[in-house]
């Protein structure tokens, strides 16, 4: 999504040059094509977090629009209060870009996991939070968040090869996009886990189970009237993210599913205690955590035959 | 630059003593400490209509300040009297702390550390858009225990923001100490010259020299003017004196303040 989204930029800071890219001093082999087309608004803020969301602030009370760049939780968590008391509490198209959601530097450590930033996003007054499943819908996000007048958050992955069958590069704020059909389950999904859970949905179908796939990239605003729409007409919904369990799309469909009154069973897939263990890639992390698509295949077959059995 | 006859500074007092008083609130002394600068900005200002995009900016990055402020925007005629009589009310937009819901307010503060990186944002935004505006901000000396005052201060001095001149309020106190007992009694004015500042040392109480100061033309670099200032100025019990951060006033503290203030001449 990285070369994706930044090529998206460049297209749109063509036609907008209120457009202005930030970075708190990384994007190294992915950020190059817009500082090079547009060198007097690209600012390397150097690794200075806060006041990047800071400068992003005034310049959007100016009439800029600017995306500050950094890895998930130096663009999230840092710099969250500046967050807070900047674009959120003055109304301001900044847009917060943060790379690797999930465990995408899951070598590099628990430091680097981007993993609670869609929960502390969600709770911000009027931020659109985003987290595209695949290139080709990151690039059709971009381009819809020029129509969002307040803050946004862009949760991001490196692999720009990655695909979800079905997507199609569909995206629209505040709605859901439906991958696959099935009629036993619905599996909502966020993020680049997208590709594993369509896998996973492909292998259910062999064994029987007939499987949902839906995409939730527009996390807020939040597509409740499509979750209602697909939840009521299905007695089991699972949520699979790269994001700890609490706060996610997990939260969300449960709050849905909770205010709507569906009579529909909800497993929430995500990371419950991500610190104190042991390291490695995203797919070993993905493993470790339930999330790999063989996980997914073997928990919600036995949530499935559990409630059926109950 | 505004039509002010002469300084601000003892109109700001009035206001801000009875103001507290009024509505029995606190920060009387951070306010006082920066009466005379909040004067200076004011005065130095281009036009404080804030329905003119082109106006100087002026950021209170010690928000805690803000009644200062609000009685500065009183005396540009930004505010009434009556607004200030709603100071800490109920459905009032003039809160203990500036909000830019308030027209005259271009950026809500109240967290240390934060308005001066606006600051700077605005200062860039009007550099990219090649627009003649400054932008004013003043900090405290407690407020650059924050570290993101320091990221700021950095980037201004980097891209070189003629256009912004900060005000430290210097007055050697912070919320519940003296700065020298709590991290040290930096030399502030090296501090800024090391960040790559154009620094001007001066009497945070003489407004006249400070706004001399404010529209003297500015060099390549960001300024800074490192004000010495009194904590409480003004008010001999107050002066240098800890608990008037959090204190309001009492019937008598309140008449002893007014009469060592002084009535208009």
């Amino acid at each position: 999504m990285r070369t994706a989204f930044v090529h998206a930029l460049v297209e749109l800071a063509e036609h907008d040059e209120r457009v202005v890219l930030m970075t708190g001093d990384l994007g190294f082999m992915a950020l190059e094509p817009f500082r090079d087309r547009f060198p007097d608004r690209y600012f390397n803020m150097g690794v200075a977090e806060q006041n990047m969301v800071g400068v992003a602030t005034g310049l959007a009370d100016a009439g800029f629009i600017p995306f500050c760049y950094s890895i998930v939780p130096f663009a999230v968590l840092r710099p969250y209060e500046f967050i807070r008391n900047g674009p959120v509490l003055h109304g301001l198209p900044v847009r917060i870009v943060g790379m690797g959601g999930g465990f995408e530097y899951g070598t590099a450590g628990p430091t680097h996991y981007g993993i609670e930033d869609v929960g502390v996003m969600r709770l911000l007054q009027d931020m659109a939070v985003i987290a595209p499943a695949d290139a080709e819908q990151a690039t059709t996000a971009v381009s819809a968040l020029s129509e969002w007048p307040g803050p946004a958050y862009l949760r991001l992955g490196k692999n720009d090869k990655l695909r979800v069958p079905g997507l199609d590069g569909r995206f629209e704020l505040g709605r859901v996009q439906e991958v696959r059909s099935g009629s036993d389950v619905v599996l909502f999904t966020m993020g680049s886990v997208g590709a594993a859970v369509v896998e996973a949905a492909e292998e259910l179908e062999r064994e029987g189970i007939s499987a949902a796939v839906v995409v939730v990239a527009s996390v807020s605003p939040a597509p409740r009237a499509d979750i209602i729409r697909l939840v009521s007409g299905c007695r089991h919904a699972v949520t699979i993210e790269a994001h700890v369990s609490n706060g996610g799309i997990g939260s969300l469909v449960g709050e849905t599913i909770a205010e709507s009154g569906a009579a529909c069973r909800l497993l929430r897939m995500g990371v419950d205690r991500p610190y104190g263990e042991r390291g490695g890639s995203e797919a070993f992390l993905h493993e470790t955590h339930g999330i790999s698509a063989p996980c997914i295949v073997d928990r919600v077959r036995r949530h499935l035959e559990l409630k059926s059995a109950s | 630059m505004n039509d002010a006859s002469g300084p601000m500074g003892p109109a700001i007092r009035r206001t801000v003593l009875r103001q507290s008083k009024r509505a029995h609130v606190g920060h009387i002394g951070s306010a006082l400490s920066i009466a005379d600068m909040v004067g200076a900005v004011f005065s130095a200002m281009n036009d404080s209509d804030p329905a003119n995009p082109e106006r100087d900016r002026f950021v209170l990055s010690k928000g805690h300040a803000a009644l200062a402020m609000y009685a500065g925007l009183a005396e540009v005629g930004v505010l009434t009297a009556d607004d200030l009589d709603t100071f800490c009310g109920d459905a009032s937009l003039l809160g203990v702390h500036p909000e830019h819901v308030l027209a005259g307010v271009d950026f809500s503060t109240g967290s240390l550390g934060q308005g001066l990186s606006m600051a700077v944002g605005a200062a860039l935004a009007a550099k990219m858009q090649g627009s003649a505006r400054r932008v004013f901000a003043i900090v405290s000396d407690a407020e650059c225990n924050e570290g993101a005052i320091w990221e700021a201060a950095a980037f201004a001095a980097q891209h070189r923001l003629h256009n912004l001149a900060v005000l430290v309020d210097n007055n050697h106190q912070q919320a519940f100490g003296y700065t020298k007992d709590i991290l040290g009694s930096h030399d502030m004015a090296a501090r800024w010259r090391a960040f790559g500042w154009d620094v001007i040392e001066a009497d945070g109480h003489d407004e006249a020299a400070l706004l001399a100061t404010l529209l003297s033309a500015p060099g390549e670099l960001p300024r800074v003017i490192v004000a010495e200032t009194v904590f409480g100025k003004g008010v001999s019990y107050m002066e240098r004196e800890i608990k008037w951060h959090y204190l309001p006033m009492s019937d008598s503290d309140f008449e002893q303040a007014m009469s060592e203030i002084g009535q208009p001449a």
